[in-house]
């Protein structure tokens, strides 16, 4: 669908991005030492940290995508949610207070506290950068996508709006500012999140009679876009879908319910039938054809598991481990981010780090509870792209209102920000703290050190910038998915095993890094979903069973470990950690 | 091969160790709680359609619940550790 550009939404975004990058430049007026660069002097405090958590990990994948999935596909966009928040507890009540206590600035830090040794230092370090780059480029995608119905503006402009201002925001003041910038976002979205959905509840639910015409988008060789065989234009456009065809029986003759309640709003949309949209493509001599045609499903389908992991309702054995797996991975990625890692360094104290993790919980749980009802409020509202999934929340807003929907997209902009902002900031330590100082062994002054890891932030900036133009046609929160595997597989048995196995070697730790990260990413890049979605081939061509790879490598990384271990002699006990 | 949990806590607080302890007895809760969720979602999805709550599916209630029980544990974990660090309140 073709957007038009809001003067609102460009004026709220604008200033939004000045006030954040005004605010770092206040922030970074003083000179700055290490310690305030990468770990925010440590003097964060426990709520702002904690809401600084929410607005780290709410990443656009949380936002557009799951809403996106909810809308299009029902109940399975929540499994990721409750995936997402899971992950919290192994955050909370195994990893927490032991990184707080073993490290300084970086992930690599804790892992390396018993050791000192230049091989651990660098294999974090990489897998450090592996996760962090795999987690930018949804961010990137997302702001790219995002760009397009809120400015006008083509993809690739987002995509560099968003390198800069991010750029400039760990530039100029590191984690203080970047801290900052996400307890600004974290606090914004949860709270137009809670605005939306009481909207939705006040406006009930509402039968839409709709064309169920079937559409056609075609893709011309020279480029042109058709609807329908005509050029696209404002006038003659896709129709926007989602609709609802009937109420519950209970209501009669009567096309709309009024407000209803939380729950009342599930049961009703349970006993209604909802009409969703689903694409398939085809290439002939003319170009490419996109044929949307609407099914309508009982509500009860849509609020049961299996609507986008069709596997739960095949009984391929294959499609329920690429599941198993993928909840697995969601539920041990979370505490191997090195992005929320390193927020465990921003407080003074073990007990502060758990406060504000208990904060962060209450803030993400609540955020993804009220993503359930933008999902389904999404799914009948009427105003759905049939292209494009991560555009429903966003329009959904526009249901109610055009100055809504600025102060949505703009909030989804930032959303990006608050995100990449972390990422490169967990990038640039494991740059300059980990590879350059310590790995390469160039000595530097405090001074120095922060200069490195500003150069480091601005050269991720720009690979940010490259990768989110080249992965532009791809579905976020399916991205996400593959970084918290790698994270889980590269990190999680290292970080475990350190903290609970005294037998654990250094040589131990190498390997599980080294070897979980290096089987993940070859199982994803050897899988049926990049097969058919990056490389263009057949599904059946990927010689791995399913997917998800983390039901094999995280395994795989704790038995390496277990065995190195066991190989190498454990070294003179050092100092206590 | 031991799993020795004690040894990575700072000494010199009050009950090292136990905070760690707790951690691990509700992480376990949780396990259950969440694997459950995703076994019934693999082999009885045709249990998670029922409806016993006025309206509202058990796939989403459980969904719903596991949000909440995350929040409950952290905050029961919160509480914990700061009964074991400050015996009768003494702490500060």
């Amino acid at each position: 669908m073709l957007y038009e550009s809001s003067p609102v939404a460009i004026s709220i975004f604008a200033s939004f991005v000045l006030a954040v990058v005004g605010l770092s430049f206040w922030l970074g007026r003083k000179g700055q030492s290490a310690k305030g660069y990468y770990a925010a002097h440590g003097e964060i405090h426990w709520f702002i940290n904690g809401i600084a958590f929410a607005g780290d990990y709410l990443s656009a994948a949380s936002f557009l995508g799951i809403c996106g999935m909810i809308a299009f596909h029902g109940f399975d966009g929540f499994l990721y949610s409750i995936g997402f928040l899971a992950g919290w507890i192994v955050a909370l009540f195994v990893i927490a207070e032991p990184i707080k206590s073993l490290g300084k600035f970086t992930f690599a830090d804790a892992l390396d506290a018993k050791y000192n040794s230049r091989g651990i230092k660098l294999s974090v370090a990489i897998s450090t950068l592996v996760v962090s780059i795999f987690y930018l480029i949804p961010q990137m995608v997302g702001a790219g996508d995002l760009i397009v119905p809120l400015l006008g503006l083509p993809h690739a402009v987002g995509v560099i709006l968003v390198g800069i201002a991010v750029t400039l925001i760990v530039v100029t003041a590191g984690m203080v500012s970047t801290t900052w910038v996400q307890f600004i976002k974290g606090s914004l979205l949860v709270f137009f999140c809670g605005v939306l959905t009481s909207m939705i509840l006040a406006r009930g639910l509402t039968v839409n009679t709709g064309s169920l015409e079937p559409q056609t988008r075609s893709v011309t060789p020279e480029g042109r876009v058709l609807v329908d065989g005509e050029p696209q234009t404002r006038d003659h456009d896709l129709r926007p879908v989602g609709t609802l065809a009937a109420l519950p029986a209970r209501y009669g003759d009567a096309t709309t319910t009024g407000p209803l309640g939380p729950l009342e709003y599930l049961s009703v949309l349970e006993d209604s039938r909802i009409v969703t949209w689903s694409g398939k493509k085809s290439t002939d001599a003319s170009g490419t054809h996109t044929v949307y045609t609407p099914t309508e499903r009982a509500g009860t389908d849509l609020l049961k598991p299996g609507g986008y992991f069709k596997g739960l309702t095949t009984g391929k054995l294959a499609d329920k481990l690429d599941f198993a797996s993928l909840m697995l991975a969601l539920f041990c990625g979370t505490a191997s981010l090195p992005h929320i890692l390193i927020r465990y360094y921003t407080v003074k104290d073990a007990a502060a780090a758990r406060k504000s993790t208990v904060v962060g919980i209450a803030a993400i749980g609540a955020f993804y509870v009220l993503t359930l009802f933008l999902g389904l409020g999404a799914m009948t509202s009427g105003a759905l792209d049939p292209t494009s999934t991560n555009m429903a929340a966003p329009l959904l807003a526009k249901s109610f209102s055009e100055t809504l929907f600025a102060v949505i997209s703009a909030i989804a902009f930032t959303t990006v920000l608050g995100t990449v902002s972390g990422l490169i900031m967990a990038g640039s330590g494991a740059v300059a703290h980990d590879l350059v100082e310590n790995v390469l062994g160039i000595p530097m002054d405090d001074a120095e050190k922060v200069r490195c890891g500003k150069i480091a932030a601005v050269g991720l900036g720009i690979v940010a910038m490259a990768l989110g133009i080249l992965f532009r046609s791809f579905n976020v929160s399916f991205l996400v998915g593959w970084a918290f595997n790698i994270a889980a597989s590269a990190n999680l048995p290292a970080l475990v095993m350190l903290l609970f196995w005294p037998r654990t070697t250094k040589e131990g730790i190498i390997s599980a890094v080294t070897v979980g990260m290096l089987a993940s990413l070859t199982w994803i890049l050897l899988s049926a979903d990049t097969f058919e979605k990056v490389y263009g081939l057949s599904r059946d061509a990927s010689p791995v069973p399913f997917s998800q790879p983390g039901l094999v490598t995280i395994p795989l990384g704790f038995i390496v470990l277990i065995v190195v271990s066991l190989l190498t002699k454990a070294e003179p006990k050092g100092k206590p950690a | 091969m031991g799993w020795n949990v004690a040894e990575h806590r700072e000494p010199g607080i009050n009950g090292p160790g136990r905070a760690a302890r707790i951690g691990f007895g509700l992480f376990w809760i949780y396990v259950i709680l969440y694997f459950g969720f995703i076994a019934l979602v693999l082999f009885r999805p045709d249990i998670l359609s029922n409806r016993p709550f006025g309206g509202v599916n058990l796939a989403i209630a459980s969904g719903l619940g596991l949000i909440a029980a995350a929040l409950l544990l952290s905050v029961v974990y919160m509480v914990a550790c700061r009964m074991v660090e400050s015996p009768g309140g003494e702490r500060r």
